[in-house]
């Protein structure tokens, strides 16, 4: 249940988030890094200046996945989901249903695979 | 002696034992100063304490060729000699140092020193001798040709002389500096092996068992030298390359010596960082017999050590997991097949005693196991990772779970399901929901069990299989009856209705909400059964709350429904509640009295919800927190029986009470099966619908935009029976008036409608008319009904329009029965009548309107002395008229006068707002009348009704002053000698004033002057297009005798303005009174509509003829004077003056001359 592992991941977003905000770290750096690895996974969090959480959680196998690919799977999924915000027809909250964030998602996916 | 030795070696030889107890001495102080150490391959230089250790000697000690060890490898060579005496030293220990060399120099180490001791004890004894001096020349020209400073002198080091101390230091100083240049040169010889050995990894054959040793030993050193931090590299090294290989391995590239770590895991020993290095599985490593787990633990062993004399102890932990990730990984890479596998975050900072512990038995490792988990809860609760505390007490309950303790399960599932569902994370909190399912079945909480299945059935993230066994634990559980246990009757589960069912929609049929008492309403519920399977309900009823009508208190209205009568019940969210937006409404308060607004605002509605404490509240998906869904007894209920419920949408109609009047509000919902109900306790947005009663009312409308007079109409009568109901025998009574009767059709026939507009039935009145009365029997109508029924009515039309009567009504009230308004052009005939109705002793009065559809008008022409009267009717209604018969007749039937009709046609349409004219002549013999009575007639129908009958119209009028009085010609001649009237040159108006006859008016004045009565006549230019100017006078008074044909002629310049056919000024004619005897006599406006506007426009003329006076004419200014009291001139009645040259033209021709004439005439 990947979920629980992203849900549980949210405890270590929140402590990093406060983290940054007691120290004035560099505020603009959206990645959050390794959140926390378990035996079978690496989860990695990225926040954005309005507290979206984007969580990708990859097998601890996967080696060829390293800190800066995941950096940038996070920007890539960043942009796409604030061209998703930017539609006016998208209700904030609602699921997305954006065929190109899927397609963004999915490619993300076989690359990692 | 110890592989690891912690100090570098410095091997020492002496031949007196005096030296032996310097050693203690330079032990302490070598390493009391830093040194640089300047390194190879570019590394940053760094500071050291160096440090030795003294070994006595002994050559076969010293490393052999190939020997790579280099912790036991001398670094450092040093001969002690205390010999002063050049003989003993030419004698033996020249010899000696000779054999030290070459021992040395077997060896290839290049890295020694000679220490020349000196003492004053043997100063003292041989102070004959060689100054010592010597000795060391002596040894210096011997053994160090070029290095000089390879021989040291050392001057008595246990004195506290001066002179000792700097020979000591600076001994030291060399000792250091040579220690530094011999590790510099045997640690790059070493490392460079270490390299090439490492290039050959390759090669078959190569084991990294060896290799590992070999770096280690750099490491070993690095560690000796307290360089804690090269050391570490060192195995950081060993560590990536070793993971490099097992990943290659993971990849199919398999090396031979990687064979010894695939082998199963028989035991692991779990980690031991106490000892600085484990032996037993160094040994295993060196024989190259240690497992994955064997090595890795060393390695980590190892890097902890540094890590912790590096002071950074946190570094241990985190390392420590990722060796814990990385050697799972590697055993699953390495396909080692693992019988011992229990690995947890928490195992590493427990004692390896402790493991064990756990590991032996089953209870045992429970105890620990639930230890650990609680610490590990304990410790996430404290550092505020709340979410992974409740994932390790989820999997908490999990263990009970399969330890079959359900109890004990319940409160960690409950406490994570809570979370999951504040936080709306759906996956999770199904898969918990469904826990907690099996955890409550287990535990026989059957209404909590319920509540779940409920919410599990409707769960769309689980599979219909799975939603038709939670739907089928319902359904089961319903049906059963309540046997065993002794379960009372009334046993039932009241579970929330939000699971089962989504409410959509509300809809009222009529859509008003709003009947009245006993009617029929239908109500309509659109909800989504959320249920996999078609459910069958006993019965679905929804309580229905009654508050007593209170007039007036109808200001709040059920704004929640729209104004075609649904209600939409917004979507329930999953987090409802927290997310829930304010919801405002307006409120129009009105005052009970006067129906006046008295206060007007804005409410929130769903403030209750917004403005709770949101912690202690806990949502109705919760079903530990089972709500009080009891359900409140009500005495109405809205009940719909045996429905079943399809999944997805579904529609229920329910019939509504509406015995009384009142306000009813629906409370609460809930739907019946079994044993089971479900029920919504609070129905929200408000439902409300309202019976009234009325009382019957009677309305009479035209069933035209207007009414016209003269013409019979159609009126519709409508009565709404409210809540009386019309019995046999029921009758309208209407007050006839002579004004408007009551036409009676045979083909009168009433319609009864019911409240929705429904035609019912169709029936025929009967009407009976007596002299007063006209009596409309009505037929039989229940109540709110509607009964309506058309009638025929005719009003007069009053033939003098300004007539008015007054009639006693029948019930001896005198009131003004109708009455003629003038509005807009338009006659109005306002009727009233008085209408009994059965169901009040009051009579009802009602207003009706008629329009006159014709307005009338008359004039008085006159062609010398003859006489013409024109009528002219104009239509002012919307409808065309036939019109015949026009008649104008005298009233006097005086036999001198005749009225000659000039008309040609009879009959004649008048289309809507035109006019008819039609004229007469009138003749006579003798002399005429003063006045003449006339009354003009003519019948009229609808034009678009050809058999309609005609109805006449009639109009009296009165003309006075008739026969003509003067004649008056005006001629324009060119002036003298001129042919034609030219622009801008004077001619001549000549202007006839003729008395025709002499009999007089009545109130006309005259002065009688030598026996002849004449009268004062004003006459006036009018030249209204301004085509001529009036030179001189334009006006004046002549005195005219009253005699026939008696004429008076003025003579006048008046000078043309333009060429052309111009026409000739028109002359006025007015009685003239030269002062003011008596007030003037204003024309009656009211009485004398015809006339009134002939002396309006005279007045008007007149005024606007002063006004012109002075800038037309500056000598026509006497009578346009304002000066003292004003000569009265009046006018004559029309017909009395006739002007025989009105319209009259002459040409004017252009002037001869080219000069352009330019007058400006305003």
């Amino acid at each position: 249940m990947f979920h629980y592992t992203v849900h549980t991941s949210l405890d270590v977003v929140e402590e990093k988030i406060s983290g940054v905000g007691k120290a004035l770290a560099d505020q603009r750096e959206l990645y959050l890094g390794l959140l926390y690895p378990t035996e079978d996974y690496k989860v990695y969090g990225y926040v954005t200046n309005s507290k979206v959480k984007f969580v990708i959680v990859v097998d601890s196998s996967n080696t060829s996945l390293r800190d800066n690919e995941i950096r940038s799977m996070f920007r890539k999924l960043h942009n796409s989901f604030t061209d998703v915000m930017c539609n006016p027809f998208y209700n904030p909250g609602d699921p997305i249903q954006s065929k190109a964030f899927d397609s963004i998602v999915s490619t993300m996916m076989v690359q990692a695979c | 002696m110890e592989p690891h030795e912690e100090k570098p070696i410095i091997y020492t030889m002496e031949n007196k034992p005096i030296v032996t107890s310097l050693y203690g001495s330079l032990t302490q102080q070598l390493p009391r100063e830093p040194m640089e150490w300047r390194r190879t391959y570019g590394r940053a230089p760094k500071m050291i304490y160096l440090e030795a250790n003294f070994v006595q000697f002994k050559e076969e000690l010293l490393p052999k060729e190939g020997n790579k060890a280099l912790l036991t490898f001398p670094f450092l060579h040093v001969y002690w000699t205390d010999c002063c005496d050049s003989e003993v030293y030419k004698a033996s220990v020249k010899e000696d140092m000779q054999r030290w060399q070459a021992a040395l120099r077997l060896h290839g180490s290049v890295d020694w020193i000679i220490a020349v001791v000196e003492s004053d004890n043997k100063k003292k004894n041989k102070t004959n001798l060689l100054p010592r001096t010597s000795i060391v020349d002596k040894i210096r020209s011997d053994f160090c040709n070029k290095q000089s400073d390879r021989c040291v002198s050392l001057c008595e080091p246990l004195k506290e002389s001066s002179r000792s101390q700097e020979s000591w230091s600076s001994f030291l100083t060399k000792l250091r500096t040579l220690l530094l240049m011999s590790f510099t040169r045997n640690l790059g010889r070493f490392e460079d092996d270490m390299r090439t050995l490492r290039e050959k990894r390759t090669e078959p054959g190569w084991s990294f068992c060896d290799y590992f040793m070999v770096q280690e030993e750099l490491a070993f050193v690095f560690e000796m030298l307290q360089q804690f931090e090269d050391a570490l590299v060192q195995y950081d090294e060993l560590d990536a390359l070793f993971t490099q290989y097992v990943l290659n391995f993971g990849a199919g590239d398999g090396a031979n010596w990687l064979g010894s770590f695939c082998q199963p895991v028989r035991s692991w020993n779990g980690l031991l960082l106490r000892r600085p290095i484990d032996m037993e599985k160094r040994d295993l490593i060196q024989r190259g017999e240690a497992s994955l787990l064997d090595l890795r633990s060393y390695l980590f062993s190892r890097q902890c050590t540094l890590l912790i004399f590096l002071q950074r102890p946190w570094e241990v932990t985190a390392r420590a997991l990722e060796l814990l990730h990385n050697c799972v990984q590697e055993l699953r890479l390495l396909e080692v097949c693992v019988r011992e596998r229990e690995f947890r975050h928490v195992c590493e900072a427990c004692v390896n005693k402790k493991l064990k512990e756990a590991l032996s038995s089953v209870e045992a490792f429970e105890k620990h196991y639930l230890e650990l988990s609680h610490a590990a809860m304990e410790m996430y609760r404290a550092i505020g990772r709340l979410r992974s505390a409740r994932l390790v007490g989820k999997s908490l309950a999990e263990f009970y779970m399969r330890k079959g303790d359900p109890q004990s399960a319940e409160n960690f599932l409950l406490d994570s399901l809570k979370s999951y569902v504040s936080e709306s994370w759906g996956l999770p909190l199904t898969h918990t929901r469904k826990q907690i399912a099996e955890c409550q079945k287990r535990l026989q909480k059957m209404d909590e069990y319920l509540q779940t299945s409920a919410l599990l059935a409707s769960d769309t993230n689980l599979s219909d299989d799975e939603r038709r066994h939670f739907c089928q634990e319902i359904l089961t559980f319903a049906t059963q009856t309540a046997e065993g246990k002794g379960q009372q009757k009334d046993a039932r589960v009241a579970l929330s209705m939000s699971s089962f069912t989504r409410l959509q929609e509300l809809r009222f049929r009529p859509s008003s909400a709003l009947v009245h008492v006993s009617a029929a309403l239908q109500l309509e519920l659109r909800l989504c059964s959320l249920m996999p399977v078609p459910v069958t309900l006993e019965q679905i009823s929804a309580s229905i709350h009654f508050t007593q009508e209170q007039p007036g208190s109808t200001a709040q209205k059920r704004a929640a429904q729209n104004p075609d009568g649904t209600v939409t019940f917004p979507a329930a969210s999953p987090a409802s509640g927290s997310a829930s937006a304010l919801e405002l409404c307006e409120i129009l308060e009105h005052s009970s009295s006067d129906n006046a607004l008295s206060s007007a605002g804005v409410a929130c509605r769903n403030m209750h919800l917004l403005m709770r404490r949101h912690d202690s509240s806990t949502s109705l998906d919760t079903p530990n927190t089972a709500p009080a869904v009891a359900m409140e007894d009500a005495a109405q209920m809205l009940r719909a029986s045996d429905v079943t419920l399809l999944p997805g949408n579904n529609s229920i109609v329910f019939t509504a009470p509406s015995q009384k009047p009142g306000t009813y509000t629906l409370r609460q919902l809930c739907a019946t099966l079994g044993r089971v109900q479900f029920i919504l306790p609070h129905l929200y947005p408000v439902v409300q619908y309202e019976v009234y009663s009325q009382e019957p009312q009677l309305s009479i409308q035209p069933l035209t935009e207007h009414l016209l007079a003269g013409l019979p109409q159609q009126v519709k009568f409508t009565i709404l029976t409210g809540h009386y109901s019309v019995k046999k025998g029921d009758a309208l009574q209407l007050s006839n008036t002579d004004s408007m009767p009551v036409l009676h059709s045979s083909t009168c026939s009433a319609r009864i409608l019911s409240s929705s507009a429904e035609l019912l039935a169709e029936s025929a009145l009967s009407i009976q008319s007596s002299e007063k009365v006209t009596s409309i029997s009505l037929p039989v109508t229940p109540p709110y009904h509607t009964l309506e029924f058309l009638l025929e009515v005719l009003c007069h039309i009053p033939s003098c329009p300004a007539r008015m009567e007054s009639e006693r009504l029948t019930n001896g009230q005198i009131s003004r029965r109708s009455r003629t308004r003038f509005n807009s052009g338009m006659t109005l005939i306002d009727q009233k009548v008085s209408v009994d109705c059965p169901w009040s002793i009051y009579s009802t009065l009602v207003s009706l309107t008629f329009h006159v559809p014709f307005t009338i008008k008359h004039s008085l022409l006159s062609a010398g002395r003859r006489k013409f009267i024109q009528v002219c009717l104009r239509n002012v209604s919307d409808t065309n008229f036939r019109l015949t018969n026009q008649t104008l007749t005298e009233n006097q039937h005086s036999p001198s006068l005749e009225l000659c009709s000039l008309n040609t046609k009879t009959h004649s349409l008048v289309f809507r707002q035109q006019c008819v004219f039609s004229v007469w002549e009138l003749r006579w013999s003798g002399v005429l009348p003063v006045s003449v009575h006339c009354e003009f007639s003519a019948a009229f129908a609808p034009a678009d009704a050809p058999d309609a009958a005609l109805k006449p119209y009639r109009y009296d009028f009165t003309l006075e002053r008739v026969s003509t009085l003067y004649s008056v010609r005006a001629e324009i001649r060119p002036a003298e000698g001129e042919q034609q009237c030219c622009t801008g040159s004077l001619c001549r108006l000549e202007v006839s004033l003729t008395r025709l006859s002499e009999a007089s008016d009545s109130d006309e004045e005259y002065s009688e002057t030598d026996g002849l009565r004449s009268s004062r006549l004003l006459y006036e230019v009018m030249d209204n297009s301004s085509n001529w100017a009036v030179c001189g006078k334009s006006s004046g008074v002549v005195s005219m005798p009253v005699a026939a044909m008696a004429t008076h002629k003025v003579h006048m310049e008046v000078m043309p303005l333009f060429a052309g056919h111009l026409l000739v000024p028109s002359i006025r004619v007015f009685k003239y009174q030269p002062r003011l005897t008596s007030p003037v006599i204003q024309p009656d406006t009211d009485s004398c509509l015809e006339n009134d506007s002939l002396s309006l426009e005279d007045q008007a003329e007149t005024a606007s003829l002063r006004s012109r006076g002075s800038v037309q004419s500056l000598g026509s200014g006497e009578s346009a004077q304002p000066r003292g009291p004003m000569p009265k001139r009046q006018a004559f009645g029309p017909g009395q003056v006739f002007s025989g040259t009105q319209g009259q033209q002459v040409l004017v021709l252009p002037a001869a001359d080219l000069h352009l004439m330019e007058v400006n005439v305003t």
